[in-house]
């Protein structure tokens, strides 16, 4: 099987933060990343690869300093890298990205399995997989915990409400990876590094993968951010210090002012 | 299109602000690269007035066809065989949205729902705020597939043409709606937490980077303007007796092909009141403060007289209070609930991620300078051991 796996570089963003006094944003010495989910996703498409001898395409869109992210990949096994990199996708929101994404995959040719993180931490959307999977007119299944391959049959185990389902799909299909909470990412050895810099590493531009200008970037995207702010600021806590009696009697008249109790 | 002009004179002021790391410093001028969304936060800091961002005028397309303000409606297995499926408390949340952006508009609510097997659920939506409800109701809708529901959704919707559409941000609203709105060509804001008109448009508004930034989103150009809305946030109408809703049932071509996805096992904890810690309406933690696990266990009482569920720091579960599936936080659940009432828990940083979000945060600590009450509203300082038996004492008496 051929698996692609979607990979995204984004600012570790819970340390982006917002300077309250201007409403700016405070991004100075802030480290880029690879999206955790997608870490994990990698991950997942790796141990895949270990068991079954499958081929491992990398798949990021992004400004030329993305490559970092890919690189990384490959260094931990991933056997090629494509960088979709071109001014022409600036502004793209999640149906552009989906679109250009889907037309990189079509490029890559023969591919079964799609893997990406489940959202990425920066938009948090969830959007793009689906997408992805909507363009390319295969089946998706979001939200997986794991994935199995046995034969022509994949199979996932997929986070719902409350618990948790089995799924099965032929390929070719889209699975986006949530984190189960006992992972480790694992990072590559500098010498690995050095000798994925031998493995195939193609950037790419709209033109290579055939996506039309109009459906791309500010122009092509539906949606439009109008304005980024800080979020609302919480008030100081009204305070209150007394015995266990107090203290019980000021937590249900705050209950009843907050209509919790009658 | 962004465009700097030559009047920039490379300060560099706007590199840290791009919360993309969109903007180069190239001979001394600021050159954004392909991460640049747009979103204007360099254009703000911009000292010389050097950036612009010039957006496409909104199309000449006619959406005066375009009407009514739509919500998914999700059902969700009850274990129960008379009743097997109930209608989500989101949806009922979305309607509470939908009807003031409909009565804005001066639009009809509309409710749309799929299944196999009308359990006279038109009541409850006209109840809460639907004049409508679009019903198909077919065999192979039994169960929740992507590729059935988006089909029938995509074709509810070309021939009705609803201006809006919401979704709840679940599991399955966020599978189905990036779906539909793929497929459709149409804008989808994910994760909103607060809906407003403007200028005829929705206004959506979302956290990003964690919460740690909020961004006003519009799709002006497609419709249905399409959004998922988070559990929780938005207020519930109170029900309406005898306020009924019109059923329209629509006709639906469903071929067995088109489930692509096969369920081969699917558990649900029916019972779980303390394991659905991710859409509890109270939540009453305990940490460290709590000493022992017998003392923790009082919180489930008080928890129980509150309608709600224990939830634990990573403290409280390292030390076998209480198993992980409660760990409210970063490495275990994200919760916004309506209430979060905190006890012997000092706040730190991995744990207020967990639940900043919350409506009404009321914290008790000894130590007066717990990090836990900057991010709520009450603050009791106090003795949780001496506080938790007299609240259940007092709550016992009503």
């Amino acid at each position: 099987m051929n698996i692609v796996v979607c990979v995204k570089q984004v600012p570790d963003s819970t340390e982006v933060k917002i300077n309250p006094e201007t409403g700016h944003l405070i991004r100075a010495g802030v480290p880029s990343i690879i999206n955790p989910y997608d870490h994990y996703a990698l991950q997942a498409a790796l141990e895949l690869k270990a068991k079954h001898n499958f081929k491992v395409t990398l798949v990021s869109m992004g400004p030329p300093q993305a490559k970092s992210v890919v690189q990384m990949g490959m260094a931990l096994g991933a056997d090629e890298g494509i960088l979709l990199s071109d001014m022409a996708f600036a502004g793209s929101d999640t149906w552009s990205t989906s679109y250009a994404l889907a037309k990189a995959i079509k490029k890559i040719g023969k591919v079964d399995m799609i893997l990406a993180g489940m959202q990425a931490i920066d938009g948090d959307t969830a959007q793009t997989g689906p997408g992805v999977a909507q363009q390319l007119g295969i089946p998706q299944i979001t939200f997986c915990e794991q994935v199995e391959v046995d034969g022509r049959r994949v199979i996932a185990r997929k986070q719902i409400d409350g618990g948790y389902e089995v799924l099965e799909a032929r390929p070719p299909v889209l699975l986006t990876m949530i984190m189960t909470k006992d992972y480790t990412p694992r990072y590559p050895s500098f010498l690995a590094v050095s000798a994925s810099l031998k493995k195939p590493f193609h950037v790419w531009s709209a033109a290579d993968v055939g996506a039309e200008a109009h459906f791309l970037g500010l122009k092509g995207s539906p949606t439009q951010v109008s304005r980024i702010y800080p979020p609302p600021q919480r008030e100081k806590a009204a305070m209150f210090s007394g015995s266990g009696q107090e203290g019980a009697g000021k937590i249900l008249e705050i209950m009843r002012s907050e209509h919790f109790v009658e | 299109m962004i465009e700097v002009s030559n009047k920039c004179i490379g300060c560099t002021k706007c590199v840290p602000v791009c919360p993309f790391a969109a903007i180069n410093m190239i001979s001394k001028k600021a050159v954004m690269n392909e991460a640049c969304t747009l979103c204007g936060a360099c254009v703000q800091v911009c000292p010389v007035q050097a950036i612009t961002i010039t957006r496409e005028e909104a199309s000449a397309k006619d959406f005066s066809g375009y009407k009514g303000v739509w919500v998914y409606v999700e059902l969700t297995e009850t274990g129960d065989k008379t009743h097997p499926k109930k209608i989500k408390p989101v949806t009922f949340e979305l309607l509470g949205a939908a009807r003031k952006l409909a009565d804005e508009l001066k639009e009809e609510v509309c409710a749309v729902l799929l299944t196999d097997k009308d359990h006279n659920y038109a009541k409850d939506l006209g109840a809460y705020g639907a004049d409508k409800v679009y019903m198909v109701e077919h065999d192979e809708l039994f169960e929740y597939n992507t590729d059935i529901f988006s089909t029938v959704i995509v074709g509810l919707v070309n021939r009705h043409k609803p201006s809006s559409m919401l979704y709840g941000a679940t599991i399955q609203g966020r599978d189905l709606a990036p779906r539909v709105a793929s497929t459709l060509y149409v804008g989808l804001t994910a994760d909103c937490t607060a809906l407003a008109i403007k200028d005829g448009l929705l206004l959506q508004s979302r956290p990003a980077f964690g919460g740690n930034i909020m961004a006003d989103i519009l799709a002006p150009n497609s419709r249905p303007q399409m959004s998922t809305v988070r559990p929780n946030v938005m207020k519930m109408n109170e029900p309406v007796v005898g306020r009924t809703a019109v059923v329209v049932r629509e006709g639906a071509k469903l071929d067995k092909s088109l489930r692509r996805v096969k369920v081969l096992e699917r558990k649900i904890a029916h019972d779980a009141a303390g394991v659905k810690i991710e859409t509890a309406g109270v939540i009453v933690s305990g940490g460290r403060g709590m000493k022992t696990k017998e003392k923790f266990k009082q919180l489930e009482e008080l928890s129980k007289l509150l309608g709600g569920v224990v939830g634990a720091s990573r403290a409280a579960v390292d030390l076998g209070f209480k198993d992980k599936t409660h760990q409210v936080g970063q490495s275990g659940t994200t919760v916004s609930p309506k209430l979060y009432l905190s006890f012997g828990i000092s706040g730190a940083v991995q744990h207020i991620v967990g639940m900043k979000a919350s409506d009404v945060i009321v914290a008790v600590n000894k130590d007066p300078n717990a990090p836990i009450f900057n991010v709520a509203k009450y603050g009791i300082v106090g003795d949780a051991h001496e506080i938790v038996p007299k609240l259940i004492e007092a709550l016992k008496k009503r």
